[in-house]
């Protein structure tokens, strides 16, 4: 009987050695004349196990990890093929608590599948709610959606029902569906992870807004730095569409829908729709005015329908179950479930789904276990580079879009980034200031000079010159920012900025004075 | 495609004829000429426009627009290092500064001998793995200043 072993292919796995423990273990099971097949899984988000091997038993998937290649001998001898015991073990893989405690809908798959055969994605419940939309009418789909409250998993959580309702209403000989794969938020990968484990899953997302919509044509923009996920799209879409799952009759239901990869060129702002419809027309990638919005007129002139990925990857789960399912989870305006992405200075980094409403302070310590350097926490940054920068004192807050804004900060698209206390926030907002200079698409005024200005204001600072007149300029320099900037880059930089410096006065070296006149 | 100096007109030529009816046909050429040469030389513009009937400020201007567009050839190994928050958290400042030194160049050149480009990177998507990098085509994670000069070791062992 062959045995079958788990080996992710998921990129963060990677990176660790897994494809030399995946060969090392190839090679040890034919020295050993053992019959082993390999899956190459996507992660399961607990990184820091990977790279971690999981053994398909009687009684389940048994985990084993962080395995080295070196380990590999070892584990055979301990009979891991069939789950059993090796200081390795980590038990049966969904006990542990990490994993356990998480509710996942939209990343139910990932780990679990094997990414690129569809068959084992139908066999775990994928394509039904592509079946059950085929079965409905567009109107019925957007109300399916518009009561699940699901909202753009993007970064700016607008309602993704109203926009496809949009879509769907406005008529047009040609729409489109466009999935913003261009996940350029530091300290975020829930994208690249569902793209890697489960493309499927937002290949039919993206196929039930197509039909809802009236699209007839899909371009997922992906950034360049996820040559793995273009790679497993590829293969995912290919199969899809051997299997009438994509082309000119989707599923015999007279619908057609074509879908395209199209790989972007380095440039973060891509990640805002407009600017990302400009380059996907070939163009330097300059964020638009609007209106009009894109769902009336967007690629091409044409009604589009763009979401990112992790909000095209839960339209499945809703048609499957059911808007009112998806929306028991949550709290609040903040409806279903939240993929969080945990990194930086933090013990236990990975991915934790969960409804909305956990707090900060919980993703930091019971899942994060606090500091990889295990120095005390001092400032966590959510939401990518255009997110707040928090200090424990107030990591009780809860993840929801209303709970963040109403602190000055920003869910985005889910990335929190924990810092020990070496850090120096003075510098993170400097780098901020400089990322946005580095980004800017320069079209307009605050952005393009304003971040350029707001590098040089902060060394004046740190450099102690004239330090209340700098302070006043920063400040102003931040209003005009987020006032009068054209998108979110230029608009939001001034969070993390001003942030740094209403908890972290002292870092910028600010004297008593100074650090009075702030509060 | 590759001619001793990297540019080879008819080559160019192909990439944009077989492209240039795609929507959004700029890009996908460009992304090929990078992707296929491992620059866009200069002389590919005025080529480029004439096929799709743009002025060359037009091509010129998104040649730029784009960090991933190269102008000029990149030594035989490209290392990406990633400076984004989760990195700078877990030492990616001092990795950066040791990288720098191992290799006698900044961030944007190339070694005298041709061998190494260190290019800054804002993130890789592997920020759970932090500090990461790539070098080539391989992606590294929980880099430390050991395991660079492990990797570079076996970069300047091998035969290219």
């Amino acid at each position: 009987m062959t045995a079958t072993l788990y080996v992710p292919r998921d990129s963060g796995a990677l990176s660790l050695g897994a494809e030399r423990v995946a060969r090392a273990i190839a090679q040890e099971a034919a020295r050993r004349k053992i019959d082993v097949a390999v899956v190459r899984n996507g992660s399961r988000g607990l990184y820091w196990l990977e790279p971690m091997v999981e053994a398909a038993t009687a009684r389940g998937r048994v985990a084993y990890g962080p395995v080295r290649p070196e380990a590999v001998p070892a584990l055979f001898d301990a009979g891991f093929v069939e789950g059993h015991p090796h200081p390795l073990c980590l038990g049966p893989t969904e006990e542990i608590p990490y994993l356990k405690s998480q509710e996942r809908l939209t990343f139910a798959r990932v780990g679990v599948v094997d990414p690129i055969s569809l068959d084992d994605y139908i066999a775990h419940g994928g394509y039904e709610g592509l079946q059950r939309a085929a079965a409905m009418s567009a109107a019925q789909i957007v109300e399916e959606v518009v009561e699940s409250g699901l909202r753009g998993r993007g970064g700016a959580g607008f309602p993704c029902g109203i926009k496809l309702r949009t879509a769907m209403l406005t008529g047009s000989d040609q729409k489109y569906v466009v999935c913003n794969a261009d996940e350029g938020d530091s300290g975020t990968f829930a994208d690249r992870m569902i793209m890697e484990g489960d493309p499927f899953v937002l290949i039919e997302g993206m196929t039930i807004a197509a039909i809802c919509a009236g699209a007839t044509q899909g371009y997922i923009y992906l950034r360049s730095e996820y040559p793995h996920a273009a790679r497993t799209l590829a293969e995912a879409i290919a199969a899809a569409r051997a299997r009438g799952y994509l082309g000119a009759n989707v599923l015999a239901t007279g619908k057609h829908f074509e879908l395209e990869v199209r790989v972007g060129a380095g440039s973060y702002i891509c990640g805002e729709e407009t600017a990302m419809l400009e380059s996907l027309e070939g163009r330097r990638g300059m964020v638009r005015y609007k209106p009009p919005v894109p769902a009336i007129s967007g690629l091409f002139g044409k009604p589009t329908v763009i979401n990112n990925v992790l909000t095209l990857a839960s339209m499945p789960i809703i048609l499957t179950q059911g808007g009112a399912f998806y929306k028991n989870y949550g709290v609040g305006r903040s409806r279903g479930t939240q993929p969080i992405q945990l990194a930086g200075n933090v013990r236990r980094p990975g991915l934790i789904e969960k409804a909305f409403g956990v707090t900060l302070r919980d993703i930091v310590y019971e899942y994060g276990g606090g500091t990889a350097s295990g120095r005390p926490v001092r400032a966590v940054q959510v939401g990518g580079p255009l997110g707040a920068y928090f200090p424990e004192s107030m990591l009780d807050v809860a993840l929801d879009y209303e709970e963040l804004a109403a602190r000055n900060g920003l869910l985005g698209h889910g990335g929190v980034v924990v810092f020990d206390d070496t850090v120096n926030m003075a510098e993170m907002a400097r780098y901020a200031m400089e990322f946005c200079a580095q980004e800017s698409c320069g079209k307009c005024t605050p952005c393009r000079i304003g971040s350029t200005r707001g590098v040089e204001v902060i060394d004046r600072i740190i450099a102690r010159q004239d330090q209340s007149g700098n302070l006043a300029l920063l400040r102003d320099l931040c209003d005009t920012m987020t006032n009068a900037s054209l998108c979110a880059l230029g608009g939001l930089t001034p969070l993390p900025v001003l942030s740094a410096l209403k908890y972290f006065p002292r870092d910028f070296g600010l004297g008593d004075d100074a650090v009075s006149g702030l509060h | 495609m590759s001619t001793p100096n990297g540019w080879d007109k008819s080559a160019v030529s192909a990439i944009a004829l077989e492209l240039k009816d795609q929507p959004g046909a700029l890009l996908l050429i460009l992304r090929r000429l990078q992707d296929e040469i491992g620059y866009i030389p200069e002389q590919s513009v005025p080529v480029i426009a004439d096929v799709l009937n743009l002025t060359r400020a037009e091509v010129h201007g998104v040649v730029t627009f784009y960090h991933d567009f190269r102008h000029h050839p990149p030594g035989r190994h490209v290392i990406r290092l990633c400076r984004a928050e989760s990195c700078q958290a877990m030492g990616a400042v001092a990795l950066a500064r040791h990288i720098k030194g191992r290799l006698g160049i900044d961030f944007g050149q190339t070694t005298a001998d041709g061998k190494f480009t260190l290019d800054p990177v804002y993130c890789l998507g592997n920020c759970a793995c932090s500090p990461a990098m790539t070098v080539d085509d391989e992606i590294y994670g929980r880099v430390s200043a050991e395991s660079f000069d492990g990797a570079l070791a076996s970069l300047e062992g091998r035969r290219q």
